[in-house]
């Protein structure tokens, strides 16, 4: 059976250069990289290089990457630790009602530590509105996060423009671009920020591995305690091998992405207009244009995504959904939600996120694949039964 | 995909039963497309037993699954051993259900309850049905 992996929002494959770059640190070169020994020097040169690669993927310095243990980490750090370094100042924060998680929780812990946040809302695309942002900020406001580009429905957000406002209000500025650096250029000066997050699973690096991108002179208060590690920033021994293959990840990304995005944007294309072109009543999710190259995501009416995941995982064809069915939580999207999709619509939410070892000829195979499994949950389903009834007794 | 049992896993890919009966002699519906899952059942009583169950079901794979589970028990029972079919004998016969699923996804027993109920009330009402006193 083909196998076709379109879930590289989960996670990416990790490249064989990566794995080789690796392999070293996960034997003879084991040294810690705060040992002053020739162990640990090679472990520590192997860590600095990794900072420079990182830092030159995003044209930052090398001084003001922080290494973490995931996009998540990152984005906790951030938003907790920018926020708390400023309380002096004030105790307001603002972010987008499509955030991570790991953002959006945070900001819930910020609640319970007295902060008031305010979630800026954002249009049927999935665009978050500067002006929104600059009605949404106030005198005791003390950090803005809205991400770079929404996982679930691809759409790249306006980073550039709202960080012209709160440079303006003096105001630091997180992004979470988890989901674009290493995969659409980032530079962090052009985008005016103060802060960035990243993580290596995303563009063919390790899993459990992330980075910070603080600007110099802004604070962030620690949320590890303990040794000198990272500039006393973030404790812990370094994860040397993940950090190495994030370096060698960030190091291919910055050569290579121009040719990726190249690959991936035809073939996207070719699913986002495929799809609704094979089937009736599916609808694209996020900006029809200001997305992310390998990102298609659709919304099937009538039917619910984990059972046309598992079908279509049952063709060798990886997927993931924001359905209700498909999150432990057994939430509907909080992103579709807050796009004004209705809820019975986000239950058929399915995500094809594409890849470099991805070709023409699987998004054949998917285009070919979706039409009968759609058609056989839509038999099966008592909401289509009555669209179709509806329909044919007319109005 | 071990989240679910291969009992799951096998009614999942191949459901017993899909489809709507013409004029049924109940029909019983439960769940909302908001929440996740929605079922409809439909049954034909002959004799006091079901003749036939067939279901329609809007939802994850689970949601299937226990549909499809449901319809197999239930087939030719008596309407009173029918209505002690459970969620919790309906998940046991599917070998387990995710602790998440058990009560979103669970929902076939109610669904057939409520057909049944639905055919007994017209029973009641000397209604449209042929079908003999329960």
């Amino acid at each position: 059976m083909r196998k076709v992996y379109l879930d590289n929002a989960a996670t990416t494959p990790l490249l064989p250069e990566v794995h080789q770059a690796m392999m070293p640190y996960l034997g003879d070169t084991f040294g810690n990289p705060s040992s002053l020994h020739d162990w640990g020097d090679g472990a520590r040169e192997a860590v600095e290089e990794a900072r420079t690669q990182v830092a030159q993927l995003i044209s930052a310095n090398p001084d003001e990457i922080i290494f973490t243990g995931s996009g998540t980490e990152s984005n906790n750090f951030a938003v907790k630790g920018l926020a708390l370094a400023q309380q002096n100042k004030g105790k307001h924060v603002v972010v987008s009602a499509i955030e991570h998680f790991s953002v959006l929780h945070s900001v819930r812990t910020l609640e319970k530590w007295g902060f008031e946040v305010s979630e800026v809302p954002v249009d049927k695309y999935g665009v978050v509105s500067p002006d929104e942002v600059k009605r949404s900020l106030r005198n005791d406001t003390v950090l803005v996060s809205i991400m770079h580009a929404n996982g679930e429905v691809g759409t790249i957000e306006p980073i550039q423009e709202i960080a012209r406002i709160t440079r303006e209000r003096k105001i630091p500025f997180h992004t979470d671009a988890v989901a674009t650096a290493g995969t659409v250029p980032v530079d962090v000066a052009e985008l005016g920020i103060d802060a960035l997050s990243l993580a290596g699973n995303q563009f063919y690096g390790p899993k459990g591995v992330g980075a910070l991108w603080v600007r110099k002179g802004v604070r962030i208060m620690p949320l590890l305690d303990g040794g000198i590690q990272e500039g006393g920033r973030r404790a812990g021994t370094e994860n040397v091998p993940a950090i190495v293959g994030l370096g060698k990840a960030a190091e291919l990304a910055k050569t290579l992405m121009t040719e990726r995005i190249k690959q991936l944007t035809p073939l996207r294309d070719r699913l986002l207009k495929g799809l609704p072109g094979r089937i009736e009543h599916v609808v694209v999710t996020g900006h029809p244009q200001d997305r992310l190259p390998g990102h298609a995501s659709f919304c099937v009416e009538f039917i619910e995504g984990e059972s046309m995941l598992m079908l279509l995982n049952s063709k060798g064809i990886a997927v993931s959904s924001g359905s209700a069915c498909t999150s432990r939580a057994l939430k509907a999207s909080h992103v579709l939600i807050a796009m004004g999709i209705p809820h019975e619509l986000a239950q058929g939410s399915i995500l094809f996120t594409l890849g470099v070892d991805n070709t023409s000829e699987d998004i054949d195979y998917v285009l070919g694949t979706m039409p009968p499994i759609v058609d056989r949950l839509r038999q099966m389903s008592p909401l289509y039964a009555k669209f179709t009834k509806a329909s044919k007794g007319g109005k | 995909m071990p989240v679910y049992s291969e009992k799951v896993m096998e009614h999942f890919m191949n459901p017993r039963n899909v489809g709507e009966i013409e004029n049924p002699d109940g029909v019983g519906e439960v769940g909302n497309p908001v929440c996740g899952d929605m079922m409809t059942f439909y049954i034909k009583v002959k004799d006091n037993r079901l003749e036939d169950v067939k279901f329609k079901t809007f939802g994850c794979g689970a949601a299937i699954a226990v549909s499809s589970m449901v319809s197999e028990m239930a087939k030719g029972k008596t309407l009173e051993e029918a209505m002690k079919i459970t969620p919790q004998s309906v998940a046991a016969e599917l070998e387990g259900l995710p602790k998440n699923k058990f009560h979103c996804s669970n929902l076939g027993a109610q669904a057939l309850h409520k057909a049944i109920q639905d055919y007994l009330n017209e029973q009641k009402k000397g209604g449209k049905n042929d079908g003999k006193k329960a």
